[in-house]
């Protein structure tokens, strides 16, 4: 119960240890990925043999080969932040439209696309992935039939990955940014045009400054999000796979302490993000931080 | 006049991506599902108007079964999902409340930053026959030999619980950050025990947050690949695999797309029955998220 | 006499609903001029066409000479005070002054000393790098006169600014509010419905009800010359006594409620006997008297039953009945402590000069008890 109510001590102490187990669930995959790629062993099992960095730094001359030295692990992580800047990018911006078509105007049938921009967040992944996959078949086999043009585009790989993840992060861009929209006062628009200030003046001196925690915390979502998403990726992704189809095909074949070097490589980099997403919405001084991904 | 026709303008330049967008990624393509899903191969390049995908899908004991298991998995792994956050959102938003409580929320949101990946790479290595867990039995000597923790319907249930925790503490956290701490004291006042309080208080005023939650995480388990693929193994049986099956593996798109349509009719239902059971509208759960 | 502002039978609409009627007045250059009405009267439209954030359906509006017919608010000559202020927070202080600078492209150098000499002139020389929400309400309020005034606009709008200060600081924002505007020289025209502000800081008011100005004129012409019924109740404090004319002598009429008492005033507008009529007598222009013999000679007495004495420093009153109509009547104490041992249920005599009550005839739907 709330701290203002008497608790018995039993209740209290059944708090703490569930918190505590709860925290210790919630950590330890995470610890156990970190701790075996320092692990000196071909397998991320115990017993401990022993500290090394082989899993970063050691090549083929030495029988194992560390994250630094395989290129198919390097290529991937590049293929997923190309995608994933793409699908920000495409997100944000679109994102963004959307927040100003929902808030800004009133038009018929507006209801219905509030809704419409929703659905994208309740259909599997998997499905979208799918349905994108052959309805972009068909468009290819259309160019073919009837222009003889070969859209290798629509074939599966990155732009489809770039597409299908779009798809539905365009609702989660949207749903922040137009958050952040509808609570802007909008007397603070006239004030500027009061102050003589044009309309792309207020825009981008009033709007875009307001409207920054949102872009820059959709952003990152989208980002992390393009990086983690499996789903819908396994279902378009070519040639080329991105870390997360690359890391599940390995695991698939049997472990290797590589992919805890390669996890903890992720680990790092997330927490970093969200360190510096942390720090600069504090500067701002605002309680826009970004939601979790 | 002018101003009327740039605003019109506005609107059709800001209509054009939304439109675009909705249309050709999430239309038309479950449009394209729907066609294929209808059809059937009858030779070479000839396709004819069949029902005959949907009712292989009722004829095949082995479809229906892993259907239902696959509901049913979902379920389960909801309410579980439900139980062991419940009590975490509430020491967030009530026991500690102001600086304490938001430390710990963003302590409980770090894993997720994360890729699903990762962390069934976590699970794999606790759990597995040679992993952590079973050789820690082995030496406190509660086994005798390792145990293989991996590939049981258990492994995918924790799997499954663990990975989407979040989507459920989210919404549970910002519904009882909402209830009025004089609404409990009342209540308490007006002699209430604490399990009344969280009967008759706190789970009716939590509902709308409880029912965003449950959806989302219904959904998100029933769409998952990843956790039942690599912690159950060749035992996972889940029907997300199916429809993978067909469409990448065996390259039968008809059959593909007529189990994707019965996933997202699945979906679909229960998010209805989610809805109606709570009197909630899609929009106001979809925005609590 | 030249006027910065000029408005001629502006009119506006909303649906059936006039919010605006065909006004016309003109504000003197370097004035302060008030609006004063009720929530509701149509104030804040014509505050918004004057700034250009609504167009008149009919009528014309001159700023400076210059008609703002069909003129965007970013090209007027005007700046506004908004009633919440409409600080940015996403600027420093000095980024809020600077603003409507930079937008008229003047260099940063010489944006920011003008910013910074503006800040300095309402005595905030050390704020330009603090950020807005470090301010207090006061501070903020400067900063929103100064974010304007720098542009030199020739004329300033002011909505309701003092409206979110508490009591203790909007008392002393008023003050500073008539020595800004004296120092700098700018119309203001500042629309409230406060008539303690309106009274204090204006040259002169208007005074507006259901989208009209009941009556246009200096604060002093309102309080004791006030034209119509709605400014001698809106205006100030007053006793409203509902009645109908029984004698008409000079320009004194006698009116007698309902129930049969008695009272005198200065008519105004046409009455003749048996008229209704709203008679209006001020708390402080009444005298009170233990006996008739301590009321002046000649001045109509009355008697009433003390039902409260209402305390408050130099505003102290009596609230009392008048003993045979039981009508409340509100009377100002003497500053000189008499009549401070009142006690409830005492019997009282009092009495006011006709001269200074006055009698309307009755607005329309108007009867019903003292306002």
């Amino acid at each position: 119960m709330i701290p203002s109510l008497p608790r018995p001590a039993w209740l209290r102490g059944a708090t703490a240890c569930y918190l505590a187990a709860f925290l210790v669930f919630l950590f330890l995959p995470l610890v156990v990925v970190g701790v075996f790629a320092f692990n000196d062993a071909p397998y991320p099992a115990p017993p401990w043999h022993g500290f090394t960095l082989d899993w970063f730094r050691g090549n083929e001359a030495a029988g194992r080969t560390g994250l630094f030295q395989d290129e198919e692990l390097l290529g991937s992580i590049w293929t997923s932040f190309e995608v994933a800047v793409w699908v920000t990018l495409l997100s944000v911006a679109v994102g963004t439209t959307n927040a100003f078509l929902l808030e800004r105007f009133r038009f018929r049938g507006q209801q219905l696309l509030s809704v419409l921009i929703l659905v994208p967040l309740v259909i599997p992944g998997v499905i979208l992935g799918i349905s994108i996959l052959a309805f972009a078949s068909r468009l290819a086999g259309l160019a073919e039939n009837w222009f003889g043009w070969e859209a290798e585009f629509l074939r599966p790989g990155l732009p489809l990955v770039v597409l299908g993840q779009f798809s539905f992060m365009a609702t989660i861009a949207t749903l922040t940014i137009s958050a952040r929209l509808r609570r802007f006062d909008r007397t603070l628009e006239e004030a500027a045009l009061n102050l003589g200030a044009s309309r792309a003046a207020v825009f981008r001196t009033i709007l875009v400054p307001y409207l920054a925690p949102a872009l820059v915390g959709s952003a990152a979502i989208c980002f992390i999000m393009s990086f983690a998403d499996f789903n819908t990726t396994l279902m378009l992704v070519g040639a080329d796979a991105p870390l997360t189809v690359m890391m599940y095909g390995r695991m698939r074949e049997g472990a290797s302490p590589v992919l805890n070097a390669v996890s903890l490589f992720l680990m790092v980099a997330s927490a970093l993000l969200a360190l510096s997403l942390l720090r600069l919405s504090q500067k701002r001084n605002d309680v826009s931080a970004p939601p979790a991904a | 006049m002018s101003a009327a026709w740039r605003a019109r303008a506005a609107l059709a330049a800001l209509l054009a991506p939304a439109l675009l967008w909705l249309g050709a990624l999430i239309l038309l393509p479950h449009v394209e599902l729907a066609v294929l899903s209808l059809r059937e191969r009858i030779g070479p390049q000839q396709y004819a108007a069949s029902l005959s995908q949907y009712k292989t899908f009722f004829t095949e004991p082995l479809y229906w079964h892993i259907f239902v298991r696959t509901a049913l998995v979902s379920c389960v792994a909801t309410l579980f999902t439900f139980l062991a956050t419940f009590p975490i959102a509430w020491i967030i938003a009530k026991a500690l409340r102001g600086r304490a409580g938001a430390l710990l929320f963003i302590v409980c949101l770090v894993p997720f930053w994360v890729s699903e990946t990762v962390r069934t790479l976590g699970w794999m290595i606790l759990l597995r026959e040679s992993g952590v867990l079973p050789s820690l039995l082995v030496k406190l000597g509660i086994t005798q030999v390792p145990v293989e923790m991996l590939y049981h319907d258990a492994t995918i249930l924790l799997g499954l619980v663990y990975t989407n925790m979040l989507f459920m503490l989210v919404p549970l956290v910002s519904s009882l950050e909402s209830l009025d701490d004089a609404l409990i004291e009342a209540a308490y006042d007006l002699g209430a025990s604490g399990w009344s309080i969280l009967r008759t208080i706190v789970i009716p005023h939590a509902a709308p947050g409880i029912t965003a939650g449950a959806i989302i995480v219904f959904m998100l388990t029933l769409g998952n690949y990843l956790t039942p693929a690599l912690l159950g193994g060749k035992n996972s049986e889940w029907f997300t695999e199916q429809i993978y099956t067909q469409f990448i593996t065996r390259f039968n798109w008809e059959q593909g797309a007529a189990f994707g349509f019965l996933l997202l009719g699945l979906s679909t239902i229960m998010v209805m029955i989610g809805l109606r059971l709570s009197g909630q509208r899609f929009g106001d759960v979809m925005r609590r998220t | 006499m030249s006027a910065d502002l000029f408005a001629r039978e502006v009119l506006k609409r909303f649906g059936a609903h006039t919010a605006v009627d065909s006004l016309s007045f003109s504000v003197e250059r370097g004035s302060f001029f008030s609006i004063l009405g009720p929530s509701g009267c149509g104030k804040t439209t014509l505050l918004r066409m004057i700034a250009g954030f609504l167009a008149p359906d009919s009528g014309d509006i001159s700023i400076g000479g210059r008609s703002m017919v069909g003129v965007a608010p970013n090209r007027r000559p005007v700046n506004m005070v908004f009633q919440q202020l409409a600080l940015f927070p996403m600027m420093s202080v000095g980024e809020n002054v600077a603003y409507g600078l930079a937008r008229r492209g003047v260099a940063r150098a010489e944006r920011e000393r003008k910013a910074q000499a503006m800040l300095e002139r309402v005595g905030l020389a050390n704020a330009a790098r603090k950020r807005v929400d470090e301010l207090s309400g006061g501070q903020r309020q400067r900063v929103a006169i100064a974010r304007s005034l720098v542009l030199e606009p020739t004329l300033l709008l002011l909505d309701e600014p003092l409206g979110a200060l508490d009591l203790k600081l909007r008392e002393h924002m008023k003050i500073e509010l008539k020595q800004l505007q004296a120092a700098f020289g700018t119309t203001f025209v500042y629309i409230t419905h406060d008539q303690s502000e309106a009274l204090v800081l204006s040259d002169h008011v208007g005074v507006m009800n259901q989208g009209r100005f009941e009556q246009l004129g200096t604060p002093q012409e309102l309080y004791y010359q006030p034209q119509t019924p709605f400014v001698a109740g809106f205006v100030g404090a007053n006793n409203r006594i509902v009645g109908r004319v029984e004698l008409l002598d000079g320009d004194i009429a006698t009116v007698a409620t309902d129930q049969g008492w008695q009272v005198h005033g200065r008519r105004h507008g046409a009455l003749s006997v048996g008229d209704a009529v709203e008679a209006f007598a001020r708390p402080e222009s009444c005298l009170l008297g233990r006996q008739s013999a301590e009321l002046p000679a000649g001045l109509p007495a009355h008697v009433g039953i003390v039902q409260s004495l209402l305390f408050d420093g130099a505003n102290s009153a009596v609230l009392l009945e008048e003993e045979r109509t039981r009508r409340e009547f509100r009377i100002a104490l003497p500053q000189t402590g008499q009549f401070a041992d009142l006690k409830p249920g005492e019997m009282i005599r009092f009495g006011f000069d006709p001269q200074r009550a006055a009698v309307f005839p009755a607005r329309p739907g108007a009867a019903g008890q003292a306002g």
